[in-house]
């Protein structure tokens, strides 16, 4: 299991467009991917309800976890879109 | 074939399938259950949840901007995979696939709503998207209205916002039909900027099944439904035959014995300045300057305001502009301006010139950008002060006109103790202007979008076609011309019975002017006086309107 933990830089959070942008890129994996805040219950990450429900906001760190052929690369991509300001 | 009757508030021949708008389902009850086979169910709410995403999508790119990131968000919404898990969990206990949808959502919903802030305010996107989805399932017509189809659509509605007239446009709506409203209600008011037919108080169209073909003549307000080829093509063809005759007469208004009668325009803003002169209006009757002030954080620059009028005034070099000064108070907020004090009657609060006694100095500036205006132009400026209900009120505002440096100072005649004491405010202004939609509130005390009480807010009552023979009367003793400004202005027939009433001008939405100005062409000023006093002695609207025509031949002709 491959994991990056990440800072939400966002003014919006984990929320509007970067929340939409993050949950289509996943999409399009055919991995399993979750979301997490740091040390609570992951939701799928595919979800937009989902991830709208952690209610991540700026400053708020949060684990991307994925299992299989090129989670590395997928993980690398969802951390810059989580992290990105 | 079936027909509805309604009032025609905006003429032409509308044709197209029949698109009903609803704003509420019905909410799928408790323990709806399927068949027994819930593959079928659960293949059927996948299906419904994809063509809802599809759709929000193309509406999205249709959309672009701000109006897609929304659009794009709720289709994530309906491919959800957490929420298709909780779906077929549902379907798979045995309920239906609406129902299940209901509730699937409905977990979500919750914790939205929970969070409040942002994430509260996406609830109704949510139910949005949720909404269409139990649409589709349950063979129900999609909530709001559609913003493009194959083919031009009849809108038919309760009444329609102007949330959901926004997007639309002429390519988009055939015709308008509405169970309530009035000549004077938003529906009418949108339909005839856009030159689309409408019929407005026709009760039961909302039950017209959805895709069923619709016919609509806006002029008799005939609404016919599935009706044969040859009858699409007579209604279109009669006209296209009224449109021709109409558009044959320009020129300037006056009746068959060569009374003039100037025709103008009311517009909103500097944009509407092309339609009106396409229409032929001969100068502007009601410039309402609102637009220039509303929905600001700030008051408008006077070189701004300076910039607008002029941009008016030199559209119609020569003619007469009249220009209202800022109509605004409680049920239209200024932010910089807020109120003194709560108002809880906003129709009888501090508005229109009422407003400007508070702050003379906005007034002062207002009157001033108009004047430097005004000398740059060769168009006749005349301003024109709104609810005025005293002659001392008249000559307050006529003080400040002269004191800017501006030539003729007019009142709206609106509130009925201005038609009733005319004479006296004659005697302070130089021109009046009927405003027909807020005196008939006020006259008769019927809150003017209030569709239950549309009877009232008719402009053939005869109550009200007294007052603005008095109006008119007090105007002529005074050797002071009075116009209407008001909807009434725009109805042919009515037009010609304020013409026999007195009335010296009419001004009206650009639209209206061809028809106005072939009738009145049709009837001398003796016609025109027959068709008042026929109309004044009846005692109510469609007696009054039924003598009026008796005595306007010329009508037939037009097909009117």
């Amino acid at each position: 299991m491959a994991e990056r933990q990440v800072t939400v830089k966002a003014e919006v959070g984990l929320h509007a467009r970067p929340a939409a942008t993050f949950v289509q890129t996943a999409a399009k994996s055919s991995l399993d991917v979750t979301v997490a805040k740091a040390g609570g219950q992951p939701v799928n990450a595919k979800s937009i309800l989902g991830v709208l429900s952690l209610d991540v906001r700026q400053g708020d760190s949060v684990v991307i976890r994925a299992e299989g052929e090129g989670a590395e690369e997928l993980l690398d991509r969802l951390a810059d879109i989580a992290s990105a300001p | 074939m079936s027909t509805f009757t309604g009032v025609g508030v905006s003429p032409g021949v509308g044709f197209g399938a029949g698109h009903v708008v609803v704003h509420e389902i019905p909410v799928p009850p408790p323990g709806a259950r399927h068949g027994g086979d819930a593959e079928a169910e659960r293949a059927r709410a996948a299906d419904a949840l994809e063509q809802v995403a599809r759709d929000l999508e193309r509406r999205g790119a249709l959309a672009g901007g701000e109006g897609q990131k929304v659009l794009d968000a709720q289709a994530l919404m309906a491919r959800d995979p957490g929420l298709a898990a909780e779906v077929a969990e549902l379907v798979g206990a045995g309920a239906s696939a609406s129902r299940a949808v209901y509730e699937g959502f409905g977990r979500y919903r919750e914790m939205l709503a929970g969070a409040g802030g942002y994430l509260g305010a996406r609830v109704a996107d949510l139910d949005d998207v949720r909404d269409r989805t139990i649409a589709v399932l349950d063979g129900l017509p999609v909530p709001g209205v559609p913003d493009r189809t194959a083919e031009p659509y009849v809108l038919v509605a309760r009444d329609l916002a102007p949330a959901d007239t926004a997007l639309l446009s002429r390519d988009v709506v055939a015709a308008f039909v509405t169970e309530e409203g009035g000549p004077t209600s938003h529906t009418a008011i949108i339909a005839r900027a856009m030159g689309v037919p409408a019929v407005v108080a026709c009760p039961g169209a909302t039950a017209i099944a959805a895709g069923t073909p619709v016919l609509v003549d806006g002029a008799s307000g005939l609404v016919r439904l599935s009706p044969s080829e040859q009858e699409v093509e007579a209604a279109r063809r009669a006209a296209a035959a009224r449109e021709a005759v109409l558009a044959a007469g320009n020129g300037l208004g006056a009746t068959a014995d060569g009374h003039p009668v100037p025709l103008l325009a009311n517009i909103g803003g500097p944009g509407e300045v092309e339609s009106a002169l396409e229409h032929g209006a001969e100068g502007v009757g009601l410039y309402r300057t609102e637009f220039l002030f509303l929905g600001r954080e700030q008051a408008p620059s006077a070189q701004e305001q300076e910039a607008a009028y002029a941009e008016v005034l030199k559209a119609f070099p020569g003619g007469p502009v009249v220009v209202r000064t800022l109509d605004a108070g409680a049920d239209k907020p200024l932010a910089f301006l807020p109120a003194k004090a709560a108002e809880p009657n906003p129709a009888l609060g501090v508005r229109g010139s009422r407003l400007f006694q508070a702050h003379p100095e906005m007034m002062r500036e207002q009157l001033e950008a108009l004047a430097r205006a005004a000398a740059q132009a060769s168009a006749r400026v005349q301003a024109m002060a709104p609810m005025v209900a005293t002659a001392e009120e008249a000559a307050r505002f006529a003080a400040a006109c002269r004191e800017a440096g501006l030539p003729s100072a007019g009142v709206m005649v609106e509130i009925p103790s201005a038609a009733l004491r005319a004479a006296d405010l004659a005697a302070e202004a130089d021109f009046f202007s009927v405003g027909t939609n807020d005196l008939a509130q006020y006259a008769f005390a019927a809150d003017r979008q209030l569709g239950a009480l549309t009877a009232l807010q008719d402009a053939w009552q005869p109550a009200l076609l007294d007052l603005v023979a008095m109006a008119a009367a007090g105007a002529a003793g005074q050797g002071k011309p009075c116009g209407v400004c008001g909807e009434a202005a725009g109805d042919p027939v009515l037009a010609c019975v304020l013409v026999g009433l007195g009335v010296t001008s009419l001004s009206m939405a650009a639209a209206s002017l061809p028809a106005v100005r072939a009738v009145l062409a049709r009837h001398t000023r003796e016609q025109c006086t027959l068709a008042a006093q026929a109309a004044r002695a009846a005692v109510s609207p469609a007696p009054a309107r039924a003598a009026a025509r008796s005595h306007l031949p010329g009508l037939a002709e037009l097909a009117l």
